[in-house]
């Protein structure tokens, strides 16, 4: 049986987001009182202290406290709902961040191309270690949890990513790992799942079925469902996104970031980083707009916040970005909040946008995302051209998974040419022919040649 | 006609463990009614101070979100399953 007792003294707790009744640490993620989402509090008071080592500089001790760790997440500890003696086994997160002046010229037009040029960052989460996703970062938190709670097995409801990263995961801390999904999914997604041992349940049904039928094996087993008990800790791990911008960023907060929305989680919980930080003081207050980016055969978040709703109308996904293809987002309320209360916007592209989009981003910066990616980066554009996001605003996009995982919605973009025989003149004559426009330099050497 | 309502665990408390409740309630109004009447200490679980049904509870009849099928004005039909769940499960992103 699981230890649902454990852990009475740590610095953080679960605690009502609605009532605030507060529930200790234990596999829960709602409140029995109000059957309202719980989420993770912290002792900021204890942080402080742990994180300043009791210098007179605190901001400056901390920052060099942080700063001196391994490059991953783990180097936010205090910030995370961990364990004690908890000693990591995997170096996940810490991924690039970096400036990205050629999209940013497609993307802000001629008028701001510059401006943009100096101010559009890209956070590249398609490198996130080890399954490529943000994902990681998250099961990376349920999993230690898991293994706390007395958990043997964990489980998931999945649109791909996340069905990876458990797998990896478990694979390394040895749980045994049992992985739901939509049997559309993607072919090399549920690969990407099996390769680790895991056991892959496919259901026939929309994302949303399956997490509706994960609630309820979840309340007859004792599995650690890091999407359903195992939520609370398991979505902390998405702050790692915003504590490594801002660090990535000089220890500043942006004025925007875009982030892709499926259940609204990811926005939100960058926000709580960012509050997190400023109010431990190691970066200076400053206001930052929150946009979220949807598919528009999946936006019921970007049509709440269009439309001025501050709840949900349920959809029925209709998209080729299946890792958002949730028509019911469970953090949809919160992410319409945090979205409004910023000032920022919600957008959505078409499916041939996504497409798109992706392949603005692979020309320009040389990144390789899924859809996801596409979404965020079309998005991003849509909120230039409407001035919503301004060029000489410092704006970080989040692109949070690998385009390998996605080939199949490029299928038929790219024809492979008739191969040629390895001869020179076979070369010259293919260049010839060729529908490529070949460099004027180089033609003038090929022609001599 | 009858129709059967499975209450999730964390509510089972309010209804001494009951799993399983039948009943011949006709629309959503009534099954609430039905609720109340069966287990008063479930009533303020379900719906807030205003009669609403509480935000993150997610009704499902048979394998269907009780909104894609018109919500309150749904008329059961014998032998609907009718599926309380949290709205709790989902990506993170």
């Amino acid at each position: 049986m699981p230890n649902h007792d454990s852990h009475c003294h740590c610095h953080y707790e679960l605690r009502c987001r609605e009532c605030g009744r507060r529930w200790g640490n234990q596999p829960r993620s709602i409140c029995e009182e109000c059957f309202s989402p719980l989420e993770i509090i912290y002792d900021y008071d204890w942080i402080r202290y742990v994180l300043g080592e009791g210098a007179i500089d605190q901001r400056q001790a901390s920052r060099e406290r942080i700063s001196r760790r391994p490059a991953n997440m783990w180097r936010y500890a205090e910030l995370l709902p961990l364990p004690e003696q908890f000693e990591p086994r995997l170096p996940v997160g810490f991924t690039p961040l970096f400036n990205a002046p050629n999209l940013a010229t497609r993307l802000a037009g001629n008028g701001g191309a510059a401006s943009a040029a100096a101010n559009l960052y890209i956070k590249n989460d398609a490198v996130c270690l080890p399954t490529l996703s943000f994902k990681d970062r998250v099961v990376a938190v349920a999993l230690a949890q898991a293994r706390e709670f007395g958990y043997d097995t964990v489980a998931c409801s999945s649109t791909g990513n996340l069905a990876n990263a458990v797998a990896a995961h478990a694979a390394r801390l040895g749980l045994k790992a049992w992985i739901f999904i939509p049997a559309d999914l993607e072919p090399a997604k549920i690969l990407g799942t099996q390769i680790f041992g895991a056991t892959v349940v496919r259901i026939n049904g929309s994302y949303d079925q399956v997490n509706r039928l994960c609630s309820q094996i979840a309340d007859e087993r004792h599995w650690g469902f890091v999407n359903v008990n195992l939520r609370p800790y398991y979505s902390e791990g998405s702050k790692t996104v915003g504590f490594e911008i801002a660090e990535q960023l000089g220890w500043r907060l942006p004025d925007n970031v875009v982030v892709p929305m499926a259940g609204g989680s990811l926005i939100t919980k960058i926000k709580k980083a960012f509050d997190e930080l400023t109010k431990l003081g190691l970066v200076d207050e400053k206001p930052v707009k929150f946009f979220g980016a949807q598919a528009t055969g999946c936006s019921p978040i970007s049509t709440a916040v269009k439309t001025g709703c501050t709840e949900i109308d349920p959809q029925k996904p209709a998209t080729i970005a299946r890792s958002l293809a949730i028509g019911n987002p469970a953090d949809g309320h919160y992410a319409i909040k945090a979205i409004k209360q910023s000032g920022g916007w919600s957008e959505d592209v078409s499916d041939p946008e996504v497409v798109d989009s992706i392949r603005v981003l692979a020309e320009t910066e040389g990144i390789f995302t899924e859809t996801a990616g596409g979404v965020t980066v079309g998005c991003a554009g849509k909120l230039y051209r409407q001035d919503r996001i301004l060029p000489e605003e410092t704006t970080v996009l989040c692109i949070t998974g690998n385009g390998l995982k996605t080939t199949d919605v490029l299928a038929g973009v790219y024809e492979l040419e008739k191969p040629i025989t390895p001869k020179l003149a076979e070369f010259e004559s293919y260049l010839r022919h060729s529908v490529q426009p070949v460099p004027a330099g180089d033609e003038a050497v090929a022609v001599s040649a | 006609m009858a129709i059967t309502v499975q209450i999730p665990t964390a509510l089972r408390r309010h209804t001494a463990g009951v799993a399983s409740v039948a009943c011949a309630a006709t629309n959503l109004g009534e099954l609430f009614s039905a609720l109340d009447e069966k287990f008063p200490e479930l009533k303020p679980h379900l719906r807030d101070e205003s009669g609403q049904v509480r935000r993150f509870l997610n009704i499902y009849v048979n394998e269907e979100d009780i909104r894609f099928l018109g919500g309150p004005s749904y008329a059961f039909q014998d032998g609907d399953e009718v599926l309380l769940v949290p709205s709790i499960a989902g990506g993170a992103q």
